[in-house]
């Protein structure tokens, strides 16, 4: 207790001896917080993915009643089992607002970030901790107003995750649930982006400069400026649409506008496109937020992994910031056919065509960074080997829809659910999974199980592509998206649509597979291997602290002395120099 | 375990924690008000009977004037206060920090009177789009006046007693609070030419 520090440290002392609840629910330490979006973000992918197994059982059976739980999800959802359009709506809604908001950023921004990023800059926390438990404490109010509009008169959000005017101004109750929780959402976007922010500029161990950074905190870094910036105009549209519901505003509502044959009454002059100006302002920036923190993960497993530093760091790191930059301008390629003009077509297929570069140029130097290098194919790495080439598929596919002529049959086809999960599902998943497996013995002391990790390994790749391949199919013969019954009455989907049900049987394959990790999660951590500070022989600082890391993370100040991959250096006996490692101890 | 750069200034940026976060936030806050100017752009160009609806809604021009100097001035004693902490005199801090909570009252009761008119008079946020788009902004608006003087109250009374354990910190406080209180102000002399006299 008494420890001879600085006198102002006194009250911070008395952390050691916090309650349960101080301790591991309402903590301020970006350890336990890391690991509350963790958990948070893993909990609501699960239930995300649940929502899509349902549709696909509509899919791929259409009209038929649902096996076994067919009958548990009431009259008004399921009459007889069989699963209503409406209802099969708010899954669809649902399944997207919470795999982007309630998987996927909580887990790659909230998690990572927090646990991973003042670690690897030799941080004692992050530079706001009371706000940082405040940003977990809305994103869970988020959360839990998302599930409770379930229960809601009429039911949960069913316009979509987009969420489009004026179907969604008219739409049931669901819909300002939907709103609130956004708002909410947002909140904790926004406030967690910040606390990124002040504290990599600030809180930056000594010698740790910006070209010194690990790809990891540079991809975290890039993500919180587009959070910060890109998350308030959506809460603007939020705000508008409130309005537009509660207030009875016209904000979206444009004049004339006839619903169920009557002229609604409102006074008009609204704009719908408004609202895909608004929402894909921050959407498209979105995209990004679900996709670097993934590269940055995968940069950091592969140079690990490869005993190598990564091909072309510099040109990395000016890729990132560029595509940052770009994903502000770019939006409109998702409204190609809204009818808003040439003029402004043109400037956004530009506008696509040149971001795809940075992201070219980050993808190819993982690729390269491949070569001739003595690789360890543990499971992190596995992971993240699998994610180039989904990650390359996902990109090239999404090529023909950044150009207008091309987009236009294509864009309310399968082509696009087929072309964006292949970026997040096989993409950013797998790399999140990756960053679990590297990380796991950071967190907990304890390795997993690498005979586990292989069975949950390739069964998920072979299910992932099994599941979303033939979209792209589907969508070149033209079958829409959001049908209810997945285009059975379409004539010219008839050779195609054979392929629902190994879609479906794939999805519900994915799910087993599954299983392994899950049992690999909670055995591991009272029965796996014990782990030493640094098992993966790693450069960076975090791999410096004890695992698991105490409260304040390290023992002594951070120092780092070199770059972030100072693998394989020439003239020495290991093949790892620790960022940390002072020069004339390196040299024996 | 002590978070480094809360008072102290870090040797590389110059700047506390405190003083990055701020700017940070007020940057989102420029794109969350920027989205609203440009729906109102967006609106405006769009086709609605823009100066009609305007003429209609018969906005109180001299009762807009004085809040504008009632929110500039309040700016005015903000700086005052922070003034008065880095001269080392708390009392004529509280004195003019709570004249500043006092002004922001003074624009709320303005506005107040200036929404209940319009409402006597049937004018609601649904009756026409530039009523929609005023109510909404201006809303927002007062709702960020709460939060300031929310936060100033508790700076000039609770929060003072930080002057006695670092009063740097506090001073530091009362600087940022500052900066958004100005930002406040900033958006009202945006939005005052663009609904009143526009």
């Amino acid at each position: 207790m008494a420890e001879p520090v600085r006198g102002k440290d006194e009250e911070h002392e008395h952390q050691h001896e916090l309650g349960f609840w101080r301790k591991y629910v309402f903590s301020t330490d970006h350890k336990v917080i890391g690991v509350q979006y963790t958990i948070t973000g893993l909990c609501f992918l699960f239930l995300g993915f649940s929502l899509m197994m349902l549709m696909r059982w509509q899919l791929a059976y259409p009209d038929q009643p649902i096996p076994l739980i067919g009958k548990l999800l009431g009259q008004a959802r399921a009459p007889g089992g069989i699963m209503t359009g409406d209802f099969y709506n708010e899954l669809g809604a649902m399944h997207g607002t919470i795999m982007v908001f309630l998987g996927v950023v909580p887990l790659a921004v909230g998690g990572f970030g927090n646990f991973v990023l003042p670690l690897q800059i030799g941080a004692p926390d992050m530079a706001f901790p009371r706000l940082n438990m405040a940003s977990y404490w809305f994103l869970f109010l988020g959360g839990m107003t998302m599930l409770a509009s379930f229960f809601a008169p009429g039911g949960a959000a069913a316009s979509g995750w987009t969420s489009y005017a004026p179907l969604s101004d008219i739409a049931m109750n669901g819909q300002t649930w939907w709103l609130v929780g956004m708002v909410f959402l947002i909140t904790s976007s926004l406030l967690g982006a910040i606390n990124f922010i002040t504290t990599t500029l600030q809180l930056r161990a000594k010698g740790l400069s910006y070209m010194r950074l690990p790809f990891f905190v540079w991809s975290q870094l890039v993500t919180a400026f587009l959070l910060l910036l890109a998350f308030p105009p959506l809460e603007t549209a939020a705000v508008l649409q409130l309005m537009d519901r509660l207030a009875g505003t016209s904000f979206f509502l444009p004049s004339g506008l006839v619903v169920g044959g009557e002229v609604l009454q409102v006074s008009g002059g609204g704009s719908p496109l408004l609202w895909q100006h608004l929402f894909w302002f921050l959407a498209h920036p979105e995209v990004y937020v679900l996709i670097l923190p993934a590269l940055g993960i995968v940069a950091e497993i592969i140079a690990n992994t490869t005993r190598k530093p990564l091909w072309g760091y510099r040109a990395m790191v000016y890729s990132l910031i560029f595509l940052g930059f770009m994903s502000f301008i770019v939006w409109a390629h998702h409204m190609f056919i809204t009818g808003m003009g040439t003029v402004m077509s043109s400037f956004f297929q530009t506008t696509t065509m040149i971001i795809s570069i940075p992201s070219v140029v980050i993808l190819t130097a993982l690729i390269l960074s491949l070569w001739g290098g003595s690789i360890r194919f543990n499971a992190p790495m596995l992971f993240a080997l699998a994610f180039l080439p989904m990650f390359g598929i996902g990109g090239l596919t999404g090529l023909p829809l950044g150009l207008a002529a091309a987009d236009i049959p294509l864009h309310d086809t399968y082509y696009v659910i087929g072309h964006f999960h292949y970026v997040v599902a096989p993409g950013t998943l797998f790399a999140l999974m990756a960053g679990v497996y590297y990380w796991y013995p950071k967190v907990t002391g304890r390795m997993m199980s690498e005979r586990l990790a292989r069975i949950h390994f390739w069964p998920s790749l072979l299910f992932m592509n099994c599941i979303f391949f033939p979209m792209l199919i589907q969508g070149l013969n033209g079958v829409s998206r959001r049908l209810a019954d997945g285009g059975v009455t379409y004539d010219f989907a008839g050779d195609v649509i054979g392929l629902n049900k190994m879609m479906s049987f794939s999805a519900w394959g994915l799910a087993v597979a599954q299983i392994p990790f899950v049992v690999n999660f909670f055995w591991s951590l009272r029965n796996g291997e014990k782990a030493s500070a640094n098992p993966w022989q790693a450069t960076t600082i975090e791999w410096q602290a004890p695992s698991p890391p105490p409260h304040g993370n390290f023992a002594a100040p951070q120092v780092a002395y070199r770059g972030p991959y100072e693998y394989s250096v020439p003239g020495h006996e290991v093949d790892y120099l620790p960022q940390s490692q002072p020069p004339a101890a390196a040299t024996t | 375990m002590e978070i480094p750069y809360t008072v102290e200034r870090n040797p590389e940026t110059g700047l506390s924690n405190g003083k990055i976060g701020i700017w940070l936030f007020l940057t989102s806050e420029v794109m969350l008000f920027g989205a609203l100017f440009a729906t109102y752009i967006m609106l405006r160009v769009g086709g609605a009977d823009w100066q009609h609806d305007q003429m209609e809604a018969g906005l109180n021009i001299p009762l807009a004037t004085v809040n504008t100097i009632v929110l500039i001035t309040s700016s005015v004693t903000m700086v005052m206060a922070w003034a008065s902490l880095v001269r080392r005199q708390l009392d004529r801090y509280r004195l003019f920090m709570l004249a500043t909570v006092a002004f922001g009252f003074v624009f709320l009761i303005i506005k107040y009177f200036e929404y209940t008119a319009k409402f006597s008079h049937g004018h609601f946020p649904e009756t026409s789009t530039f009523l929609a788009i005023y109510f909404t902004m201006t809303g927002l608006h007062g709702l960020h006046v709460i939060g300031g003087m929310a936060v100033n109250f508790y700076l000039a009374v609770p929060g003072a007693k930080l002057w006695q354990r670092n009063p740097q910190w506090l001073t530091d406080r009362v600087e940022h609070s500052g900066l958004f209180w100005h930002f406040v102000d900033l958006v009202w002399i945006f939005l005052f030419p663009v609904f009143y006299l526009l």
